[in-house]
């Protein structure tokens, strides 16, 4: 019963969202390919929300197309748009049992009884809430309505989901947990998404790309490892992973950063002074007398190992190490520092 | 469209509730013989001895009304939250009750309780100060039990008596000033609940404003209706300063409180 | 610890609420237990226990009164409950903060709870003898609208109540109103709902409860009404507050008084009744709308 919808294409054209003087939305452009999860990443006020609200029909854009399928659906009125959407927090019905929440849907489209409950029933063991179906909102947990509200936006066989922060309420754990169910669901059901989050972790962990968002700008859009190793402006690097920033300078394409030559990603400054982005787990550290820098302080975080590292300029490094070397070393300490083989973002100092 | 019939409504509605103030207005300003406007009713508010008596004496009753509802309310709100809460139903309830029972239904019963206060406390008006602290107990009630749930009641009274404040202390300077917003909605809405009160203090035989309204009305229809008017505008501009005072959306307290 | 000791805590925590109970006790209370006890108590001079007062209840005047409430309550609760609703949804589509909502909102406490007597003088200068709408319709059509004094008989006071009941269903109606999640709107919209849909499917489900809820308030708030009804009839008795009135002041009747307590026991007994259906309503509402 859960058969593969047809993924669907969508595309977002220059779109442009304006309130009075602000610009909530500056020329987003954006192709979803059928079946895939993308990721909208960034600070409150980007325009993420806009953007999905505007895919959503729930919001107008002030000029720019949404296609969906190839066809332009900017005249559509949300509620014939066919999409599924998933909000942040108390989307459920509170007068209507979960089992009657999912069916919603179905019951607007005309759909009769016995295929309403089938359907729906068929949805909530999906995600796993089966047993739960004669249950009303106020007695589920934060985890349990979001996962009903999934439920409740794939019932209808959308050719698009939409998800708006639905993790952001919810108990760090519980976040993890559904988010990787999500991920699951949406892999299963093969349809196309659009997730919409503040938090970096989570669309690195499920999206198959990532557009991170500044000031209703796309920054950069990529996959997630290739954002994370590869940023492409100093605003997806610092808001993306932990970064150290190291004064060097740049000259022919390559820096001289901590002892060695690296080359410089596009994007960065292409001469003169700047400050080279370094992600902690890049650092090496080497313990020896012969080392320049001291051990500020270490911290155990559980599986690795921060270290603090006072340079001979003034700056303090951060650096993550294994365990068996944070052992090893005590604040004091005489330490090498070093980096990783790569390339590295150099932004104007 | 939808803003067509929007705006019809606002007007049906306004005209509906704005002409009879209007025409309260206008009739307290005619003459009624000769036509033409004059202020001889407004003026009478204050020169005509037995209304300014009233006036005072309602004015008065408001205040001692307020402070008496603060005074055996804020304590007592606060000992239950901190010491007592086993209480705390039962305070609920009595707050609430005089919400159920009708004004009417009290004074009837209060004929005997009022032997006994004209015997310790004499005859003065002022003795409705207690009947009506219980008739405004309910909008008291909510406003300050919505302000002491805004704020945290227990580490504000612990950290100020661990520094060596006393109860009183403790009450006056530290709780009472983050409650504010709601000791004000409290006195403000009191004040609005003594001088429109009617029902106890006519069926007691005391001249209050509103006792003294309807008595000159039989004889004097502009000058009642002048104090009518001035009663009505006076309680609309309070609780208007107080929603801007109290800032930003206040949920009115209603089917869902 | 053994023994007294917890006994103690308890009554040193009871004291400092001495004051408030003592208040509640003596000027609450006791007033409603005398009407109660003395609704039951004989006319004669000795008293013992008797119906006779409530006897008196079921007189051809006593139970004229109690209909005439009733039809006044009533009708004036529903005309109240559509029109303030109606009224509360105006409000709602407005912004929050602004300048008109707010005075909207205090235009409706003033008068849904504090203008009893200043109401009827608003409708006494509107359309009373010499009123200004009355004057006005007679110089330009001849009519005459204060009539035959309609305004003081039971069609008159349903058209001032419905000056204080509306925008008390105001008040008491638009926090559901603004418990309304957007979210909700949303959801259904994103479903595939059309406006009716929603409305018909969520909003009417979600707010009946509050609506009817709010109606039986209004209803015992007009039937509890007194101010309003005696400021503008000044002889008669057609409803039951004005009966108690008359009981009350009455100098004529021996044993008058004694009526009163039976009709204010009646009166307790209907307000109680409908706030008790109010509370069971209000109890869904919060959970849902909050």
């Amino acid at each position: 019963m859960n058969a593969k919808t047809q993924g669907t294409a969508v595309d977002l054209a220059d779109l442009t969202r304006v309130y009075g003087d602000v610009r909530a939305l500056d020329g987003l452009s954006l192709h979803i390919e059928p079946g895939e999860l993308v990721a909208l990443l960034g600070p409150s006020g980007c325009g993420k929300t806009t953007a999905l609200r505007i895919l959503a029909g729930l919001d107008d854009a002030t000029s720019g197309t949404v296609s969906v399928g190839g066809r332009d659906v900017s005249g559509v009125p949300a509620n014939k748009r066919d999409m599924g959407m998933v909000f942040q927090a108390y989307s459920l019905f509170p007068h209507l049992t979960v089992l009657d929440n999912v069916a919603f849907g179905l019951k607007m489209r005309g759909k009769d009884k016995c295929e309403r409950t089938s359907r729906a029933v068929d949805m909530l063991d999906l995600v796993g809430l089966g047993a739960h179906k004669a249950k009303y909102a106020h007695e589920l947990s934060g985890g349990q309505q979001q996962r009903v509200a999934l439920a409740r936006a794939l019932a209808i066989q959308p050719r698009v989901l939409l998800l708006d922060e639905p993790l952001s309420a919810l108990d760090a754990k519980v976040r993890a947990q559904l988010r990787d169910e999500i991920r699951r669901v949406q892999l299963d059901v093969g349809i196309t998404t659009l997730f919409v989050t503040h938090d970096q972790e989570e669309a690195l962990a499920v999206a198959d790309r990532v557009g991170v968002m500044s000031q209703g700008r796309l920054e950069q859009l990529a996959a997630p490892a290739d954002l994370y190793a590869s940023p492409a402006t100093p605003f997806v690097a610092e808001f993306v992973g932990l970064n150290n920033k190291v004064p060097v300078r740049v000259s022919g394409g390559r820096a001289q950063l901590l002892g060695s030559a690296v080359s410089t990603l596009p994007g960065s400054i292409t001469s003169g002074p700047g400050l080279a982005m370094v992600r902690p787990e890049a650092v090496t550290v080497t313990a020896g007398p012969e080392g320049t820098a001291k051990v500020s302080s270490v911290a155990f975080l559980g599986p690795i190992s921060r270290v603090y590292i006072a340079m001979p300029d003034g700056s303090v490094l951060n650096a993550q190490i294994s365990n068996s070397t944070a052992r090893a070393l005590s604040p004091g300490d005489p330490v090498t520092v070093g980096v990783e083989p790569g390339s590295v973002l150099v932004v104007a100092a | 469209m939808k803003t067509a019939v929007r705006a019809a409504l606002w007007v049906l509605f306004g005209l509906f509730f704005l002409f009879p103030l209007y025409a309260m207005a206008d009739f307290s300003t005619q003459k009624l013989v000769e036509g033409g406007r004059t202020w001889q009713a407004w003026i009478n508010l204050v020169t005509d001895d037995a209304l300014y008596e009233a006036i005072v004496v309602s004015l008065l009753l408001a205040l001692f009304t307020v402070v008496a509802t603060l005074v055996i309310l804020v304590p007592t709100m606060i000992w239950v939250r901190l010491r007592a809460p086993w209480a705390r139903g039962a305070v609920e309830f009595f707050c609430l009750l005089p919400l159920t029972i009708p004004a009417l239904v009290i004074v009837v019963g209060l004929r005997n309780v009022y032997l006994w206060v004209a015997y310790f406390l004499g005859e003065s008006p002022l003795t409705l100060t207690f009947v009506y602290v219980v008739l405004v107990l309910p909008f008291a009630y909510r406003a300050l039990d919505a302000a002491l749930s805004s704020i945290d009641l227990q580490t504000l009274t612990e950290a100020a008596r661990s520094l060596g404040a006393g109860w009183g202390t403790t009450i006056l300077r530290v709780v009472v000033p983050n409650i504010w917003s709601g000791i004000l909605s409290a006195a403000f809405i009191s004040i609005a609940v003594v001088l429109g009160e009617y029902t106890i203090a006519s069926l007691s035989g005391f001249e209050t404003l509103q006792v003294q309204i309807v008595t000159i009305g039989k004889t004097d229809g502009p000058t009642s209706v002048a104090a009518s008017l001035a009663v009505l505008l006076f309680g609309f501009v309070l609780l208007l300063v107080l929603s801007l005072v109290t800032r930003g959306r206040r949920r009115v307290q209603g089917v869902t409180a | 610890m053994p023994g007294g000791t917890p006994r103690r805590n308890r009554l040193t925590e009871a004291l400092p609420l001495l004051p408030f109970f003592a208040v509640v006790v003596v000027f609450l209370v006791i007033p409603t237990v005398t009407v109660i006890a003395n609704a039951f108590w004989d006319d004669t001079a000795d008293g013992s226990f008797s119906f006779s007062r409530i006897g008196a209840l079921f007189s051809p005047a006593a139970l004229g009164a109690l209909g005439s409430s009733v039809l006044l309550s009533a009708s004036t609760a529903i005309i109240g409950a559509v029109l303030g609703a109606v009224l509360a949804w105006l409000i709602v589509s407005s912004p929050p903060t602004s300048m008109v909502r707010r005075s909207v909102i205090s235009l409706c406490s003033v008068l849904a709870q504090f203008g009893g007597v200043a109401l009827a003088f608003a409708f006494l200068a509107t359309i009373g003898i010499n009123g200004v709408l009355t004057v006005w319709v007679q110089e330009a059509f001849g009519w005459n609208l204060s009539g035959s004094g309609w305004l003081y008989s039971l069609a008159g006071l349903v058209l001032v109540y419905t000056y204080f009941q509306i925008p008390l269903m105001v008040i008491v109606f638009l926090p559901a109103l603004e418990g309304l999640r957007a979210q909700w709107r949303e959801a259904a919209i994103s479903l595939g709902a059309s406006g009716w849909q929603y409305f018909r499917e969520v909003v009417v489900p979600l707010l009946t409860p509050a609506f009817l809820g709010s109606a039986l308030l209004l209803f015992a708030n007009a039937f509890a009404a007194y101010a309003t009804a005696a400021a503008l009839v000044s002889q008669g008795s057609p409803i039951v507050p004005l009966l108690i009135r008359s009981a009350l002041t009455s100098e004529v009747v021996l044993g008058q008084s004694g009526f009163a307590y039976a009709l204010a026991l009646e009166m307790i007994v209907v307000v109680a009744v409908v706030m008790a259906a109010y509370n069971v309503l209000v109890r869904r509402t919060a959970r849902w709308l909050r």
